[in-house]
Formats: structure tokens, sequence, C-alpha cells
């Protein structure tokens, strides 16, 4: 058995793409390798800034031997149609096998292929790799034809064995493969060769590179959190910034300094922001103080000097960074500071030319519809209408701030900093800070009255509107992050529990869109239960991960104006955990029966039993038992919905469970006298629509 | 001059800036135009660039409405481009040993001049310093060779290298002369003038009848029906693609203007980028039919 390496050495290789990269080029040779007959045990990808790594274990120094056999037209086939075999075969004629068949005698060819040397296989899984390779963008370089996701340089590719070392014989637009590679670009210049994987490895490692970006990443996060530590903070974590770390060096080197004391008293999130984005720094927390108070950088390389000059460098960038966010902190600030809604409202002006939607008009104008809803709401989530009014008016102000133009993903958490500084009630600063909440799926969702009010209807316009305009999610495009906002009302209003109505809160909406007209148009009916459908979708997605079924979702949300998502899924959950009982299991069954039979007859008559069912026309106790349950049971059913009692409703329903076996037991419904069969018949219609004050049975999966 | 020296040293012809406005040395025909055909080409030079919306009024400490780009063109782009890069930071004093030399994905992209290519940005310290790129495309036209271009933004490496933070006080000629000049003494005044100039008083119709101008002019040099322009000794037809060219750098600079004057929407931005784009396009397609350009008129 034989292990192979394969590196592709390049210029530096976007961060954001490397980890993608190193899974494609496992799965581009060993698909290909596989495809041909050389298998593997294990393999592992690798990448760094300047290279992406392959290693596979366990490869046969041969592919085995195959036989193919292919069935060819009638031996007394036209003489083209043979010809045409033969080609496509590649045999001659007298190599062709007769051999009879139920038509006759057939012509059959028998291809034996000897199995091929591994490195020959790899060699072409290798140039179809890099000729193939799915770089999100590619380029040429110099003259050459070649493309790649920066110029590459070297190819090695070996395969190694208890005998020793062999290359693959890989020529590539004029790079040939060899046994050698570069360590660190400027801690350790020159090439060097390398006999297998571990040695490879560990002659990275002392040419100053790790291969692996996890290790890289562990090593950074480590260094960083005991350098951290050993001053008494602890650094923000940021999954996503380490990983982009880790793929900008090969060597890190972690490095942390102080910001300067003139920009601690910026808003902690526009430190971390502006250190993330411009400098790819960690930001770095006092306990104490709840300030960022100093950051953390990732050097390649390790100075003799410890790092003074670097770090003194990435001070000045930083302070001349912070020095225009302070600048636009400051300015933003002197608009707004201490006068109150007119000084939002001031910086809030441009919104008015600032079009939101080529079809929806203008942020104001959405401001406005936002506003009018916040307030329809928030009777709804306990919020002072008045104050949910406000705080929509207030919440999208930033979007005309400097600091939310140089830095748009602080929207939100600008406007809450700005309503404070004009000095409005606390509700409606942190209204405007949460208001775009929850922003993914792991994201808390508001949990102030007026936040909530404010957050329900910026996203019910934005849905309102798309769907007015036909600009729905379709497959993986949603370019306006429409499923995010259903979700949020969603989340919003589960993890609070306000009763909402949906439809109207949609219909509120659709005539703030129309210029306060009440459209009753037809389109608009269509449109707003479409809208509902959609969310009865999100909300299945939602409550997938608790184990909530969607066709129970789907049997709840079909009996029609189930626009109330609290009390919608205490209906689901209630229905959901009655069908794992016995009763409910048997009754599902039941009802679908029923629901069959009736079905059946009503077609074979061309009439509908829907006529209420005759109790003067039971026979024997079986039936008559069932007419009294029912008696019994839909009062105390509707009563319990009334309540909205749904485990009280389910218990009522359980009742029918015995009585109803019975009479399927017992009672012959297509009872041969027409008067009986008709009652039945209406009695089974009872049965249904009993259960139908419930769900949509019909819906549930068996 | 040290970079001119070194550049010098690798090869390239040392050119002199473009006696036009323009945004950046990428607009220079020794760029925009030789980057395009199949002819070997390698010149560095400076090139004065003017951002009229970059304007600070002299108050900002690195932002500036008129600086200096270095900007070395190479095509086809050397194999060790990279190193020769490197090599140039040496040259100015900077130590790879004790400073920390990243190259940071940026793709460039010039809508005006129909061009993109692939890159980096050249982080020292964290600061940007340079931008590598291997052209793409130009003026609507595969890059064949592919050209390797590089831009120094001198003020910001002047600054590191001497180590300051504004860059009006940044000595111009040697702090110990008798007439002791910084970058302020030479800069300041005009920043001042051109800052308030293009953000509140160039003229806009005029800036507007200008671009049109421009425009036509372009076109009309481009036209081998309106302008024939035989060479009266040979009869052959010359192609004007750089007087065109003159004119498609005035549009863009007067686009620039006018941008800076706030008097364009966000929606007739676009249009305007794409007509100045067009322009470019037809000077792209002009050039390549030139000598240089290796096309027929060889």
């Amino acid at each position: 058995m034989a292990d192979l390496l394969l590196e592709l050495f390049s210029e530096e290789i976007p961060a954001r793409m490397q980890a993608r990269a190193a899974e494609d080029l496992k799965k581009l040779v060993t698909d290909w390798m596989v495809e041909n007959g050389l298998t593997y045990e294990a393999a592992a990808g690798f990448a760094t800034p300047r290279r992406l790594t392959l290693s596979l274990t366990g490869l046969p120094e041969v592919t085995p031997d195959t036989v193919e056999e292919r069935k060819g037209p009638r031996t007394d086939a036209p003489e083209k149609a043979v010809e045409g075999f033969l080609r496509s075969t590649g045999l001659t004629l007298d190599q062709l096998e007769r051999r009879a068949d139920k038509k006759g005698e057939v012509f059959f060819a028998v291809i034996r292929r000897p199995g091929r040397p591994a490195a020959e296989v790899i060699a072409e899984a290798v140039e179809h790799a890099v000729r193939n390779f799915p770089w999100p963008k590619s380029m040429r370089w110099g003259a050459g034809a070649l493309r790649w996701v920066r110029p590459l340089h070297r190819i090695l590719c070996v395969v190694s064995d208890e005998g020793g070392t062999s290359l693959v014989p890989v020529e590539i637009d004029g790079i040939r493969a060899s046994d050698e590679t570069e360590g660190h670009r400027f801690m350790a210049r020159g090439p060097f060769r390398v006999a297998h994987f571990d040695d490879y490895v560990a002659k990275l490692s002392a040419h100053r590179v790790v291969l692996d970006p996890e290790e890289r990443a562990h090593r950074i996060w480590h260094d960083a959190t005991q350098m951290a530590f050993a001053v008494g903070m602890e650094v923000v974590e940021d999954k996503g910034l380490l990983a982009e770390v880790a793929g900008l060096v090969e060597w890190p080197v972690v490095l942390m300094g102080e910001i300067g004391a003139e920009f601690l008293d910026l808003p902690p999130e526009v430190l971390q922001t502006s250190m993330k984005e411009h400098q790819k720094f960690f930001s770095v927390r006092n306990p104490k103080t709840g300030r960022i108070e100093r950051f953390v950088t990732v050097a390649n390389i390790e100075a003799p000097d410890g790092g003074e000059a670097i770090l003194k460098g990435n001070r000045r960038v930083l302070a001349a960074r912070l020095s225009d966010a302070k600048f636009f902190w400051e300015n933003d600030l002197r608009r707004v500071k201490d006068k109150g809604i007119d000084g939002i409202a001031a910086m809030a002006g441009p919104l008015a030319s600032v079009v939101f939607h080529q079809k929806l008009g203008t942020q104001a104008e959405r401001v406005a519809r936002i506003a009018e809803l916040a307030r329809d709401i928030a009777p709804a989530v306990g919020a002072d209408p008045d104050l949910a009014e406000q705080a929509a008016r207030v919440a999208k102000a930033d979007l005309a701030s400097e600091m939310v133009y140089e830095f748009p993903e602080l929207q939100g958490v600008m406007g809450g900093y700005y309503a404070r500084a004009a000095g409005l009630p606390d509700a409606v600063a942190n209204a405007a800070a949460a208001h775009y909440r929850p922003l993914g799926p792991s994201d808390e969702v508001p949990s102030e009255p007026v936040s909530i009010a404010v957050a329900l209807a910026d996203k019910i316009d934005m849905l309102t509107g798309f769907w007015a305009i036909d600009e729905k999610p379709t497959g993986s495009k949603d370019p306006f992050a429409l499923r995010r906002a259903a979700l949020g009302v969603i989340r919003t209003i589960l993890e609070n529990g306000p009763r909402v109505h949906l439809s109207n809160a949609i219909a509120r909406a659709q005539w703030a869109l129309n210029g306060g007209d009440k459209p009753a148009h037809e389109r608009f009916d269509l449109q707003r239960a479409d809208l509902l459908a959609f969310l009865a979708d999100r909300l299945k997605v939602a409550l997938r991960d608790q184990g909530v079924r969607h066709d129970v979702i789907q049997a709840c949300f079909d009996l029609g104006g189930q626009d109330d998502l609290v009390l919608l899924v205490n209906r689901v959950r209630a229905l959901q955990d009655f069908l794992a009982t016995d009763d409910g299991a048997n009754l599902l069954t039941a009802c679908n029966r029923a629901s069959n039979i009736v079905r059946i007859e009503e077609e074979k008559d061309g009439v509908e039993y829907s006529m209420p069912p005759d109790p003067m026309f039971a026979e024997g106790a079986e039936e008559a038992a069932l007419f009294a349950a029912l008696d019994q049971a839909e009062p105390a059913i509707a009563e319990a919905l009334k309540a909205e009692d749904f485990t009280a409703a389910m218990a009522a329903m359980a009742g029918l469970r015995r009585p109803v076996d019975d009479f399927f037991d017992k009672v012959t419904v297509n009872a041969p006298n027409q008067i009986l069969r008709r009652n039945r018949l209406c009695l089974l219609n009872r049965i249904r629509h009993a259960m139908r004050q419930v769900a949509v049975w019909e819906a549930i999966e068996g | 001059m040290r970079l001119a020296a070194y550049w010098g040293r690798q090869g390239c012809a040392i050119l002199q800036p473009y006696d036009l406005e323009v945004g950046a040395g990428t607009f220079h025909p020794a760029t925009t135009l030789r980057a395009l055909g199949p002819r070997a080409w390698a010149a560095a030079y400076v090139q004065p660039s003017r951002r009229p919306t970059d304007g600070r009024y002299g108050e900002n400490p690195n932002r500036l409405q008129h600086y200096y780009q270095y900007q070395v063109l190479i095509k086809p782009s050397p194999p060790n481009l990279q190193d020769l890069y490197l090599g140039s930071l040496e040259a100015i004093g900077i130590d790879m040993g004790l400073h920390d030399i990243r190259f940071v994905e940026d793709d460039w992209e010039s809508p005006t001049l129909g061009a993109w290519g692939l890159g980096w940005e050249v982080w020292c310290d964290g600061m940007e310093v340079s931008q590598f790129t291997y052209f793409q495309q130009v003026g609507g036209h595969d890059c064949k060779p592919v050209s390797g271009e590089l831009t120094y933004g001198l003020e910001r490496l002047a600054m590191y290298v001497l180590g300051i933070d504004h860059v009006m006080d940044m000595p111009f000629n040697d702090p110990d002369a008798p007439i002791p000049l910084t970058y302020g003494d030479v800069f300041r005044q005009t920043e001042e003038e051109y800052s308030r100039h293009n953000f509140d008083a160039a003229e806009v119709a005029m800036l507007f009848r200008h671009f049109e101008d421009a425009e036509a002019e372009c076109a009309r040099l481009l036209d081998p029906e309106l302008n024939p322009a035989a060479d009266p000794k040979t009869g052959k037809r010359i192609v004007m693609a750089h007087p065109a060219y003159d004119q498609c750098i005035k549009a863009s600079h007067l686009f620039n203007l006018l941008d800076a004057r706030g008097v364009i929407s966000p929606t007739e931005r676009q249009a305007y980028i794409g007509r100045v784009r067009a322009l470019a396009k037809m000077c792209a397609d002009a050039f390549v039919q030139t000598e240089a350009g290796a096309g027929e008129a060889a």
C-alpha cells in the first residue's frame, strides 16, 4: 500500500476561499481516482495562504483488472449497426463473441482492461482537478492560458511506500510536478525536498509553516486568550474572524496592543466593527469597565524586536481609522444631542430622498408605514401606542448618519445611541437598537413591548411590500432576506407570546402601502393568504428542530383563519401529543375511514350526505351509543376550543374513540335499506365534522 | 526616486506623468492602452492623481484630492513579480524581517474603464501600501497576455517610512535645507482651494457641456467615416486611439467633478459611468487596430 502527497503551491489564496478549496481538491482528485478504479483508505485536505494540500493513504500500486461485457446488435443486423458497435467498443469483428439470446444470435463485446499503475491514474486525476477547479473567481497570468485563483507556481506530487518515494509524472502548462516545495515567504526562503506526508508536515514546521488551518486557529485563540487573561481582560469571541485570520498567515504570531485613550469612549460596537472590518483585529474587553480597551492582531512573522515595530505600525493605522470613526460619531452626536425628537427627525431628513425599493417608495415613506403599523400592533403586545409610533419613526434615522454610512452593519445599534443622546425614552432607544433583530437563527429576539411592536411592524411591512410587487423568495434566491424576516416574525411572537392577528396586521400593511385606502380587491386577499401560507411554511422549518411535525402544523393551518401563531402552535402541540396516544392514533384511522366512505358514496350517488343524521333510525346499541357520544363530545369540544384549552378538546375527542370503533365493528354502513344507509352516511359525516373543529385530519400523514 | 531607480534596474522604461487630470495612475495611456494587445511592455512612472470627492480642505491626516501614485506595469506579468515587488519595498527601506507584509485579497474593478483584475492590497503592519493586480480585462477586451500592475500611494508610503502621522507635516525637501518645506507648505493652500472649488464652486452647466463635448469629440475622432484622416504621404489610415483616449480621460474627470458637486443622482451616476465606459471601450477597440496594439495598421 502506498500514500500520496499532493501540494499545489501558488501566490496568496484569498482567506475566504481556502477551506472550500481544500475540500474541492479532495473531492475532485478522489472522485476521479475512484471512477477509474483506484481506491484509497483515508483522505485529508489542508490549506494555507499559499498552498492546497491533499494527503491520501492506502493506495494500491495498480488498479484491478476489469472485464466489461456489452451487448451489441443481432448477428444478422445491418452492417452499419455492427460497424457502429465495433467503433464504440474499439474491437474488431473477430474479437466479438456470438451468444444466443431470446431474440436470436447477438454479438457480445467482452472488453478486458488490464489494471493500470496507480501513478498513471493519479497523474490524470491531478491534471483533471487543476484544469477543472471550481474557484469562485479565477485568473490567467503571464502569457499562459491556465486558470487558477492566483498564479500557480509549483506542483508537488509524490507517492511513497516502504520502498521509498517516487514522483508522479504530471505536467500542466509548463509546471512539472516535483518533490519540492517552499516554506515561509520571509522566514525560510528557498525550496526543499520532501519524501512523504509526515516528512512534509515536519519540514514545513521547521520552515515556519503550520499546515493545518485548525491548528493555526487554535494557536491564535490560545495565545490571544492567554495574553488577555494575563492583563485581566477577555477576547471578544468571533469565529468568522478567527477563521479568516488563520487564512491570512502561515505562521501565526499573536500581538496585543493598546487602543489610544482618546478612542475609549467610542461605543464598543464601533470599536469592534472598525477594528474587525479594516484591520482584522480582535477586540479585547476589560470586564471591569465593560469597555474595549485593547486589540489583538496576528502577524505572519517572528520579528527580532518581538513585534514592536509591527505593533507600532498597527497602532498608527488603527489611530487613523478610529479618528475617522470618532469624527463620524462626534458629527452625528452633535446633530442630535439633547435635541429630542426634532434632532432625530432632522437626522432622518435625507431618508425622504433615499429609495428603499423602486416599487416600494422611499425610506421615509416606509418609515411612515411602519409607524402606523407599530401603533396598531402595540396594544396586542402590551406596548404604549404613542411610544411604539415614536420608536418606529426614530428607528431608521441612523441610516442617514455618517457612522452607518461608513459601517452599514451598525444600523440599529447606532440608532439606539443617537435616540438616547437625543434624550428620548429608553423604550424608544432600545427599540431602535433592537428592531432589526433577530439577525439570524441564533440571535436574540426583541423582548421589550415597544421593541416587539416596531420589530414586527418593520418585518410585516417588508414582507407585505415584497409580496405586493411579487418579489417572493424562490429556491436559493432570497435577495431581500424575506425568509429571515418571516422567521423573525415567528420567533418574536412565539418567544414573547403576544396574541397578534397576523392577517389583520398584513391587511393594515396593505392599506398603508396603498396610501391608506382599504383595498377590497381580491388580489389583496390572495396576497395575504399566500403570505400567511409562507409564514406557515417557515413555521414548519422553525419548529422542526423541536420535533414538531410539519403535517400536524399543516392540518391545523388548513382550518383557515389560523393567523394567531401562539394559538396555532398550542393547538399543534396538543394535537401532536394526542396523536401519540392510542386514542389519538385510532381516531385518526377512524376519521380517515369515515371520510373515505363518505367521499366514495357521495361520488357514487352524486349527492352530499351533509344532513344531520336522525337518531330515530339508529338500530342497535352501537349506533345509539355513537349518537349519544357525539351529543356529548360536540359541545364539549366547542367549549374547550372557545376557552383555547386544546388539551381539554383532545380529551373530549378521546371519548369518541370507543363508540366510533364499536360502530365500525358492528354496524354496516351500506345497509340494503336506503334510509338506514343515508342516515349512517350522514352520521359518518357528523363524526368528521366534530373532529374537524380541531384540525383537518386528512392532512395528517398516517 | 528610489522606486524609479529600482524599477529602472528591473528593466522598466521610466516614463513621465501624463499631462491630463486623471483619477489614478491606471488611467495613464501607458497602462490602460498598453495593457492591450500582444506586445510586451514594461513601464514605471509617477502620476499625480485627482479625486475631487476626496478633498478635505487639507485637514484630514491622509485624505487628499490631489496626490501621487507610483505605477508599474509589466506585460506579460513575470513569474517572480511578487519577489520583484518585495524587492522594491526593501529598496525604499522596509525591512522584511522586522515588518509584517501581507497579501490580502482585493479584486480591482474600474467600471469607468470597463476593466477588472484579481490581486491583493499589500499590507505592511496593517497599513495598505500598494495595490497588486493581474489585469484580466481592459475596455472590454481580454488581456492576452496578462499585465501585472503595481500601484503605490506615495504619500502614505513616505509617511510610513518617515514615521509621520499627518501628511501635511511631512518634509518635502531636506529638513536641514536653508529653506525647509513641508508637504503642507507646498499643498495646503491648493487642497483648500480645490476642495472648495470641487465641492461648491465649479460651474455645473459648464461641466455638463464640457462632458458632452469630450464625449462627442472622442466618438468623432474614432469614426472612420467622419474622420478618414489618412496619412498624406502613404495614404494609410491613422487610427487616433490616443487623441480619442485623451477625450475619454477628460470626460472621466469632468464626471468626477460633477459627482463632487453632488449634482448626479445615484441612478444617473450609473448612466454616466456607462457613458465613460463606452468611450473607454471605443478607445480600446481603436488601440488594438494600431501598430502599438499590434492590429491591422501594423
